[in-house]
């Protein structure tokens, strides 16, 4: 599904943010970067969404080559992806319904279809009851789960979340980590960014550990920081 | 049998694909329209100085239109006034106009009978009273010669002037040549002028615009930035922001039009009065239904024009690429 070959990041000033990286993910899998904070983990997740482009090797995502994707191509892949950020970035004027229905307006879905589509996703997360409130009435873990159904709304083939639980109690975190299960077990690819090692444990998953830019464990074998 | 129903599924794409963008526009139109209720005293006072702006070079154009109109009673071209000797006969003066009517150089000739001279005076000058008393008629037969080139200040009016004034039937010749000169210099400065303010205040139309719709875009750009991030088209994103500056620009259109009626209405008593001391039935003209199109068309796309210029400037500036 995401496949690194020889990759290589350098922003405009400074070193490179990745060095070599190579790694494969499969399709359907579930897995956590993780490392300090600078190590590159949103790098990479940049890379795989095209917000950024890398300086050296191949990316090939959902079997496409990211070099091939052009600029003006760039929006048509991304709806092949969805986001979960750290802090939410839901939009205040807008009710819960209209903010998960965003990857669906975008994209030019029927009324109809968007309709059914919030709905099934809000109530996946339980939300359902919410679908007329504002983002800033509900507590952050439920803006949080308002940011997964919006993320998953799309069906996307890959999941992509940056520091998901960064500002949720442990509680809520494991609720969310949860939640992702649910969306990979249906077969979506997701890959989350987060330094919060005990629970990535709990969770049983592939991990990956970046440290200066270079992937230091590889898939299935963890080592103790 | 298969490759018809291919045809009729593409022929169904598209006319899918031309349906979801017509539902995008009247989305973009709606949530656009939203934004402005959301903030009606700052959309209207952008509004208002767009319009004020539209209305400045709209009204002077106006202003020049009636003047022109009011000049246009010379027709815009030079006149010779041949004044005949006042004992020549109806018929020769009748045929002294054929003649001079003939000639190559002469567009046309109109006869002043004294009669008709007379009545004119009469009745232009008030004084009838006193002109009844006189005995006789003390007026001239008069000729009025247009000549076939029309540039005032030609070098050939100035010959044809003093071959006039030669005829033995003509007392005088007159040809008001300074004062059309002056008149055509100052209608030319004032045509100029509005051209230069016009195209300075478009400036400041498209560059009110484009500040209201930079302000916009800023106050936006988290929404523009998750816009992007689910893949939404530079197009999709750029789509209600031109509907701002379209809707700007007719505001301001309708509001400038607004000003002018007024304007009209206020003045129009007053130049009727002072056309009436000039025993004029001039009256002071608004805008016709071609030129206000083409002052909402102005609008309009001075408005489209520089929402399109901040948009494009800005958009590449915002996060993600």
């Amino acid at each position: 599904m995401i496949r690194f070959i020889d990759v290589y990041m350098r922003y405009a000033a400074g070193d490179d943010a990745l060095k070599r990286i190579n790694l494969h993910i499969e399709r359907g899998a579930m897995v956590y970067v993780t490392g300090r904070s600078g190590a590159g983990k949103s790098t990479l997740l940049r890379l795989i969404a095209l917000i950024e482009r890398h300086s050296r090797g191949q990316i090939i995502v959902n079997e496409q080559n990211l070099e091939r994707i052009a600029g003006r191509r760039i929006p048509f892949f991304r709806r092949s992806i969805g986001f979960v950020f750290q802090d939410h970035r839901l939009l205040g004027d807008r009710t819960v319904f209209d903010n998960v229905a965003l990857p669906l307006v975008v994209a030019g879905y029927r009324y109809q279809d968007i309709k059914r589509r919030v709905r099934a996703a809000l109530d996946k997360v339980s939300l359902l009851n919410k679908e007329r409130s504002r983002p800033a009435s509900l507590s952050g873990g439920e803006q949080q789960r308002v940011g997964i159904a919006r993320a998953v709304v799309h069906r996307p083939a890959v999941l992509l979340a940056d520091e998901p639980t960064g500002n949720l109690d442990p509680a809520l975190s494991w609720d969310s980590m949860k939640l992702f299960e649910q969306f990979n077990r249906v077969g979506v690819t997701v890959l989350i960014a987060s330094h919060d090692l005990d629970m990535i444990r709990k969770m049983k998953k592939n991990i990956i550990t970046l440290r200066d830019g270079r992937i230091l464990t590889h898939i299935g074998h963890t080592i103790k920081e | 049998m298969r490759r018809r129903r291919r045809k009729a599924v593409s022929i169904k794409g598209l006319q899918r694909a031309f349906l979801t963008w017509l539902a995008q526009h009247a989305q973009a139109c709606v949530f656009n329209l939203g934004q402005l209720c959301k903030n009606p005293l700052s959309s209207l006072m952008t509004t208002a100085v767009i319009g004020i702006s539209l209305a400045l070079p709209a009204g002077f154009y106006l202003l020049l239109e009636n003047a022109n109109r009011l000049t246009g009673r010379w027709d815009g071209t030079v006149q010779i006034t041949l004044f005949l000797r006042q004992d020549l006969d109806a018929a020769r003066t009748k045929a002294l106009a054929d003649e001079l009517s003939g000639s190559a150089q002469i567009a046309s000739v109109q006869l002043i009978s004294p009669a008709e001279a007379l009545a004119e005076y009469q009745r232009a000058s008030g004084f009838a009273d006193v002109i009844d008393t006189l005995g006789e008629n003390p007026l001239p037969p008069i000729l009025l010669v247009r000549p076939e080139f029309s540039a005032p200040g030609a070098e050939q009016v100035d010959g044809l002037l003093s071959e006039l004034a030669a005829l033995t039937a003509v007392e005088s010749a007159q040809f008001d040549r300074q004062w059309v000169r002056r008149l055509f210099a100052i209608i030319d400065i004032l045509q100029g002028s509005i051209m230069i303010l016009s195209v300075l205040l478009a400036l400041a139309v498209l560059l009110i615009v484009g500040n209201t719709i930079r302000l916009a875009i800023y106050n936006r750009r988290a929404e523009i930035e998750i816009n992007k991030l689910f893949g939404a088209t530079d197009a999709f994103i750029r789509r209600p922001f031109l509907y701002a500056g379209l809707v700007h620009g007719l505001g301001g259109s309708l509001i400038a039009w607004l000003l002018l009626q007024a304007s009209i209405i206020a003045l129009r008593g007053r130049v009727g009065e002072l056309a009436r001391l000039y025993y004029s039935n001039f009256a002071l003209s608004g805008q016709d239904l071609a030129q206000a199109g083409l002052l909402f068309f102005a609008g309009g796309l001075l408005g489209l024009a520089g929402s399109w210029l901040a948009v494009s400037q800005h958009l590449k500036a915002l996060e993600p690429a």
